[in-house]
């Protein structure tokens, strides 16, 4: 299999202004001739329902959730880059391009960055036409701030609620054309698998989460957009509900998966308080703007962090990276706090954990400037642990945050289906081997609103607008299989819950496939996954009916999907033989201690093809051509 | 275990929308007071399946707090004891070793039951489908600095804004009303200027919506806002009233 981007040929500012004119287009009056199927509703899946539907399409969108208002776009907190430059600080689209290229450790692709990183601007437009109440200064102009990465503010912002007020804007435009009756919305319903017909997607099967009935939806194209993996590490930041499955059951259908093994270890959240632990909850990057990080000098100093005095302190990020500080990428900063708590100088009852000190920002700005910004995190966070972060520094641990990995797509989001689409976290396109802050909003909107509009009308143009519907034997076969899989999920009534097995995969996965990996940790784990899918599968135990709202027959066919993706994201972790971003590799490191990348071999997406079941999937290459930005061993020093 | 407390809980079981519900009751051991209400009810439910007994179905996603999907009620209050959170932010330090839990879905008309504690919220969708939003398509915005907007009306559009949906206001007012959840939306976009060609057919279609979905009537009591995890201001409740009579005076659907 040959994986063709089509990239579209030169210079870089130019290759999305002369592509859009080169795409073909829908006569306005033919656009209702066609159905788009719409999985997910975050901000990637509501943004492109909602332009599509717009445009004149018929949009069918399909939600887990209550309502699609509720997708986990809308936990992000901390803020969407723009290329506005409206701070005069020397900012520009070039730069923003330049920044996630080099944040993602060169293991992106360049023209899909600089398309990113031109729309931007148009995002911010949108929203605030939208009625996103964006931060803003006295003078009634936006406000920005700084995130890690970047040495310019440009990350606009909605208090600590950025995600939520996005996506609040996207479901209103959802609304309206729901309203309109140009998007028929589906609500507790969840994606089972994609059907092909003569190779190409026609639709999907989905069971209706209240009646337990199985359907089928046919369209001309197929949009996931239905987030990130995180999840296969059991704790992590993301809703309890956020699955792989719709992207698994459609990889097993033939779309390779890109990069499993880059995933985003956030450096700042709410350390783990025990075994009962469901999730783990992020304080926003933005918290390093004024927060300093420190352990103690002295290993296995456990007195308060009040006692220690100035000089005892380390504060670590400032002392390795002085030129950004605290404001360091994510992986970098993560991984030092590892090394930290390695090392004995982690603080709290664990000792995993490194304090967030607000002390000198209260001191400068008073009590009050703080709570302004971060208000609603501070809360949290005393919620969360009991403690006043006001008067004492909070204490943070990386966790696992987002995954940078995902189906594999081309310039026009499309996978190796074709007809099938991939946007927003779901796809593996834009953020390389570390996604910097305050990206993902961006990528999901930029993909929603300002992407797929243009690149799907231009293969539905190619197709033409002939009838569709789901009467075909391909949906009648899928139907089977996916009853038949609820039936074999119901009929093992085993001795252990589905939420055991999920905890065991995420141990397994955080302990060998986390901050640090190695070949020798990752072979003992491939083992590992396997004992526990075979295990799953005799041993499971899921009560009640499919034909009813049975929510741990939900979780069983998502943890099942985790296992499989848990093995791959092993196989890609051992087969790239460098570190880079998030993928550390405890061979490859420079004296430093630094990712040490290896550009010569590596730099490279790999896509996984699947090959059957109990098969090793097959690896293919795509090679990544640096022509803009000179690689580099990256360094915030 | 990671704790020690005992408690017993009482808790709605329904099968399904058309089934009658009872109050069972449950013992949950070895608690830890740094556990969250529904990692509680994580334990009971693991419990539950070991003995071969159906889990109590109950709607949770982010469990932070922001995604508005949690739904319980605590004790007679929505979301439990403690102000401005959600369920699923309530931890189990606000109880204490040996007491009784009540824990029932949200009680309203407009909202049934579709099992356990599960309820259909889909009646506030379809309220923010009959007007909360602006009618902008993709591409037609102008530059966002275009119009300034004086900070005070920004920050107070962001606190209706912060309105996550999840319907504690109707399940803590006596009337089941929504006017809390309306009037979150209508006032951000009524302190918007982005939001003024629409002003007058946004109001009066979401109240409209609003009556259609067999929501009651406010009295003012209070009890939305009290109760509200985000600690949305009955202001807004004024500013609809007057958005909906000034609205009303100088309407064109007559």
């Amino acid at each position: 299999m040959i994986l063709d981007s089509k990239i579209p040929d030169g210079p870089i500012a130019e290759k999305w202004g002369k592509h859009k004119f080169n795409l073909k287009l829908v006569n306005p009056a033919n656009k209702r001739k066609y159905e788009i199927i719409v999985v997910g509703t975050g901000l990637a899946g509501a943004s492109a329902a909602a332009s599509l539907a717009e445009l004149g399409y018929k949009v069918k969108a399909f939600c887990f959730q209550d309502s699609p208002r509720r997708a986990h776009s809308i936990a992000a907190q901390g803020g969407i880059n723009a290329a506005k430059n409206y701070r005069n600080d020397g900012d520009s689209v070039y730069r923003l391009f330049y920044d996630t290229v080099k944040g993602g450790d060169y293991r992106a692709r360049e023209a899909n960055v600089y398309r990113l990183a031109e729309v931007s601007r148009n995002i911010i437009d949108q929203c605030v036409a939208q009625g996103v109440p964006f931060a803003r200064e006295y003078g009634g102009y936006l406000d920005n701030r700084s995130f890690g990465g970047s040495q310019v503010s440009r990350t606009f912002y909605a208090r600590g609620q950025t995600g939520q007020q996005l996506l609040l804007g996207a479901y209103s435009a959802l609304s309206r054309q729901i309203a309109e009756g140009n998007v028929t919305m589906f609500t507790r319903s969840e994606m089972l698998d994609l059907v092909m017909v003569d190779g190409v997607a026609q639709g999907i099967v989905t069971r209706n989460l209240v009646t337990g009935a199985i359907e089928s939806h046919a369209a001309h194209a197929v949009l996931l957009c239905t987030g990130g993996y995180g999840n296969v590490f059991y704790l992590s930041t993301n809703a309890q509900g956020s699955n792989v499955t719709a992207a698994w059951r459609a990889h097993k259908k033939g779309a390779l998966f890109a990069n499993p093994c880059f995933t985003q270890i956030h450096p700042t959240c709410i350390p783990v308080s025990g075994d009962h632990q469901s999730k783990l909850t992020l304080m926003s990057e933005s918290l390093r703007n004024d927060g300093r990080v420190w352990v103690p000098k002295n290993e296995g100093d456990k007195r308060s962090p009040e006692l220690i005095p100035e000089e005892e302190r380390d504060y670590f990020l400032e002392r390795k990276y002085p030129s950004f500080g605290n404001l360091v990428p994510r992986d970098v900063a993560s991984r030092n706090a590892k090394e930290m708590c390695d090392a004995n100088k982690g603080v709290g009852a664990s000792g995993l954990a490194v304090y967030l000190d607000f002390s000198d920002s209260v001191k400068r700005n008073g009590e009050p400037w703080v709570k302004e910004k971060y208000g609603n995190l501070f809360d949290m966070y005393a919620q969360i642990t009991g403690e006043n972060p006001y008067k004492s520094p909070m204490r943070i641990y990386p966790a696992v945050h987002y995954t940078m990995g995902g189906l594999w797509v081309d310039y026009n989001l499309m996978t190796t289906i074709k007809g099938l689409y991939a946007l927003g976290e779901c796809n593996f396109s834009d953020h390389g081997a570390n996604r910097l802050g305050a990206s993902a909003l961006m990528q999901g909107l930029a993909d929603g609103y300002f992407v797929i509009p243009y690149t799907v009308g231009d293969y539905l143009a190619t197709i033409g607008p002939k009838p569709i519907n789901a009467s075909h034997p391909a949906f009648k076969q899928a139907e089977e299989d996916a009853k038949a899989y609820v039936n074999k999920l119901l009929s093992i009534n085993g001795n252990q819950t589905v939420t055991h097995y999920h905890r065991e995969l995420g141990k397994i996965i955080w302990e060998y496939c986390g901050m640090a990996r190695s070949s020798e940790g990752l072979n003992k784990a491939k083992g590992m996954i396997q004992s526990l899918k075979a295990d799953f599968w005799s041993n499971v135990k899921v009560l009640g009916e499919g034909e009813e709202l049975n929510q741990s027959l939900e979780k069983a066919g998502r943890v099942a999907d985790f296992i499989e993706l848990g093995e791959l994201m092993i196989d890609d972790a051992l087969a790239r033989n460098e570190s880079c971003g998030g993928h550390f590799r405890v061979e490859y490191q420079t004296e430093e201690g630094e990712a040490l990348r290896n550009d010569d071999d590596y730099a490279y997406v790999a896509a996984w093809e699947f090959k059957g079941d109990g098969q090793a999937e097959q690896l293919h290459k795509e090679k990544l051509v640096f022509e803009n930005v000179k690689l580099t061993q990256r360094s915030y020093k | 275990m990671s704790g020690n407390m005992n408690l017993t809980l009482k808790v709605w079981r329904q099968k399904d929308g058309k089934s009658q519900g009872k109050i069972v009751d449950y013992q949950v051991k070895g608690i830890s007071p740094d556990m969250s209400f529904l990692e509680m009810f994580d334990v009971l439910n693991e419990d539950l399946i070991k003995k071969g007994e159906t889990p109590i179905s109950f709607d949770h996603d982010c469990r932070e707090g922001i995604c508005g999907m949690c739904s319980m009620h605590i004790n007679g209050r929505p979301h439990g004891p403690k102000t401005g959170i959600t369920t699923c932010q309530l931890h189990m330090r606000s109880f204490k070793d040996g007491d009784t839990i009540v824990v029932e879905p949200w009680r309203a008309s407009a909202f049934p039951v579709v099992k356990d504690l599960v309820v259909d919220r889909s009646a506030f969708d379809r309220i923010i489908q009959a007007g909360g939003y602006i009618s902008v398509n993709t591409g037609e915005a102008p530059d966002a600095n275009a119009i300034p907007i004086p900070k005070k009306y920004a920050d107070e559009a962001f606190d209706a804004a912060t309105c996550i949906g999840c319907g504690a206001c109707v399940a803590a007012c006596k009337n089941a009303s929504a006017m809390l959840f309306v009037s979150a939306k209508v006032s951000q976009l009524a302190l918007l200027p982005q939001g003024d060609a629409e002003r007058k057919q946004r109001v009066e279609s979401m109240v409209d919506q609003m009556n259609e979905e067999g929501f009651g009537a406010c009295t003012n009591t209070g009890a939305c806002s009290a109760e509200c995890p985000k600690e949305i201001s009955q202001v807004n409740i004024a500013r609809l009233n007057r958005e909906y009579i000034s609205a009303k005076l100088t309407s064109d659907n007559i």
